[in-house]
This record gives structure tokens, C-alpha cells and sequence, in this order.
């Protein structure tokens, strides 16, 4: 399936939730926020929320900043 | 030093702190815990996906710091309101450091929309801190809003120039009902102090605390040049004069006339 993570457009087939997805990439679920077509996700969706061929999504964390 | 107190919240420090640009993790949680603050402000941006960081949050003590997520990056009102939400999405209590820097060459804030942010997530229930021009009569906009704080620069973020806007924030102080934080442009603990004499509430440091080889160090100065300031405040500094006034008495000199 074809996703768009941060912009760049990604071949994903291990992947059909959100959850699936942050585990593939081996990203900290509790560590990234996560947003499906402009809609922010709640940390306890992820399971539940299912992808679909060319959903957009932006995983975010915390950085340093002033 | 007396409490600060900003949405009904207490704090014994009056110094909050950045941590972007520091050389290590270790170097920002020792100039944390070097400075005393009890506020930590952190950006949030895209994960690298084929370079996942080592997460920040793991280095940084949540019991003891308040983590206030800023909007950083934000060019306009929707951008900086989109960046709070997903903060809030993550786990952070509502409280926002609001800034919207549309100019990258001297990432002054845009006055009209941070106003316009401001009262977006004031409505949404978010204890906002607006990062704004030294402009008293931006910062009366901003409170009538109903923002927590008034967050002038003293001077361009990064900068360490000092208090530029020394005469604006003057006015502000002046007018303020909510606590006023200088943001920005603090370079040494000498304009922290400045700051605080004047009657600032707080001030916030990152850069003159990451961008030094003794960071700790630093944030000791820094806490010092705070704690300094306020107590010069609370007790009332002299007014200033033209003319000398003598310390020493000014009789029973020795000689006749």
C-alpha cells in the first residue's frame, strides 16, 4: 500500500493500523504523536485505526527547543 | 524568593528554560537542574524515520519539570494552533508556549497572528504564553484574550543582545494583570537581573545557556542573576539622581571652614 509519511510517499505492505505501522518503522508508540489525514490520533486509537492505500500521515515527537 | 504563580500554578523559580542546541542530552538536564527551573519549554518536529533520535522525553523528568511545548515553526494562527493540539495529543498537560515566526532571517513573532492564535486556544481550553513583540499594546490584546502571560522579546531569539526593548517592557510591566516572562535575546545573568529589577515576573533562556562550554555553570550564573533581580525588586530599588547625594556625613570635616 502506498502511504505518504512526512511528506515522503512510502511503499508499505507489513502494515494495515496505525500500531502495525509504528511497529514497522520501530518508532516508541508512547513517543510519537501521530496524525491520519490531517485528523490527530489518540495514543490508545492506534490499534484500532486502520490504514488505507494513499492515507497521508505526520508522525511527530518532541525535540529541543526554546 | 516569592512564588510565581501563573493560571492559579505555583512555582518557586522564576527561570524557565530551552532545550534546543545543547552538545548532549546530559549537557540540557545538567543546566536544568543547574538552574532550578521547574518549567522546560521543547519543539516539536517530524520524526526522521530512517533515523529515529533517541527520544528527549525519556532524559527529561516529568515529576519535576513542567513541560511547556512550544509552536516553534509555526508561520501562521493555524499552523501554531495545529502544533498545540497535537502537543496536547501527546500527553502534555494544555499549556503552550505560542509563537508564530513567519521571518526565519530574524524569527520575530507576527503580531496579528498570535492574537489571532491565542484566542483559538484560549477557547480550546490551553493555558497559552505568548512569545510577542515588546508592544504594550499587543500584550493588552493578548490579556484581554485571556492568556496566562505576556511573553515580550528583549531582543531576537538567539541573539544574546539583551534587553533592546527595555523601554517597551517597561510599559508593559506597568500595564500587565498577568505575569510578564522576557523571552529571548538574554545572553548574559546580567540581563536577567536587568529584567527582574524592573519587575519582569520571569525570564526564559536557552541559547546564552546551550551555546557556552560550561552550560551547568551558565545556568548557575543565570539563576543567581534571577533570584538577584527579584529581590532587588521586592525590596525597592533607590531612585536615580542627577546630582550626588553623600554617603558620608557632611560636617565635622577636618578644617575651619
Amino acid at each position: 500500500m502506498q502511504l505518504t509519511i512526512n511528506g515522503q510517499s512510502r511503499m508499505v505492505e507489513a502494515a494495515s493500523t496505525v500500531a502495525d505501522l509504528l511497529k514497522y518503522l520501530q518508532l516508541e508508540t508512547d513517543r510519537v504523536v501521530v496524525e491520519l489525514n490531517r485528523e490527530i490520533l489518540s495514543a490508545d486509537s492506534h490499534c484500532a485505526t486502520r490504514l488505507q492505500d494513499g492515507d497521508s500521515l505526520e508522525l511527530i515527537q518532541f525535540v529541543g527547543g526554546g | 524568593m516569592d512564588q510565581l504563580v501563573i493560571a492559579g500554578r505555583s512555582f518557586n523559580s522564576r527561570l524557565m528554560v530551552g532545550t534546543g542546541k545543547f552538545a548532549s542530552n546530559q549537557a540540557m538536564v545538567d543546566a536544568m537542574e543547574h538552574s532550578g527551573c521547574e518549567i522546560v519549554t521543547v519543539a516539536l518536529r517530524r520524526v526522521d524515520i530512517d533515523n529515529p533520535q533517541d527520544s528527549l522525553l525519556s532524559h527529561i523528568d516529568r515529576e519535576r519539570y513542567l513541560l511547556l511545548p512550544n509552536t516553534s515553526g509555526a508561520r501562521d494562527a493555524d499552523e501554531a494552533v495545529r502544533l498545540a493540539r497535537l502537543a496536547r495529543a501527546a500527553g502534555c498537560e494544555p499549556w503552550v508556549k505560542l509563537e508564530v515566526t513567519p521571518d526565519p532571517y530574524y524569527l520575530l513573532p507576527d503580531p496579528i497572528e498570535t492574537l489571532k492564535a491565542a484566542e483559538i486556544l484560549v477557547k480550546d481550553g490551553f493555558i497559552v504564553l505568548p512569545y510577542m513583540p515588546a508592544d504594550p499594546v499587543l500584550a493588552k490584546r493578548l490579556e484581554e484574550v485571556g492568556t496566562a502571560t505576556v511573553m515580550p522579546l528583549g531582543a531576537p531569539i538567539g541573539t544574546n543582545k539583551g534587553l533592546r526593548t527595555r523601554d517597551h517592557i517597561a510599559i508593559i510591566i506597568e500595564q500587565a494583570k498577568v505575569p510578564v516572562v522576557v523571552d529571548a535575546g538574554l545572553g548574559a545573568p546580567s540581563h536577567a537581573a536587568e529584567a527582574m529589577e524592573m519587575g519582569a515576573d520571569a525570564v526564559l533562556v536557552n541559547t546564552a545557556l546551550a551555546d557556552t562550554p560550561d552550560p551547568a555553570a551558565m545556568a548557575r550564573a543565570f539563576r543567581k542573576g534571577v533570584e538577584a533581580g527579584r529581590e532587588a525588586f521586592v525590596a525597592g530599588l533607590g531612585p536615580q539622581r542627577q546630582q550626588a547625594e553623600a554617603s558620608s556625613p557632611l560636617t565635622g570635616f577636618l578644617r575651619n571652614s
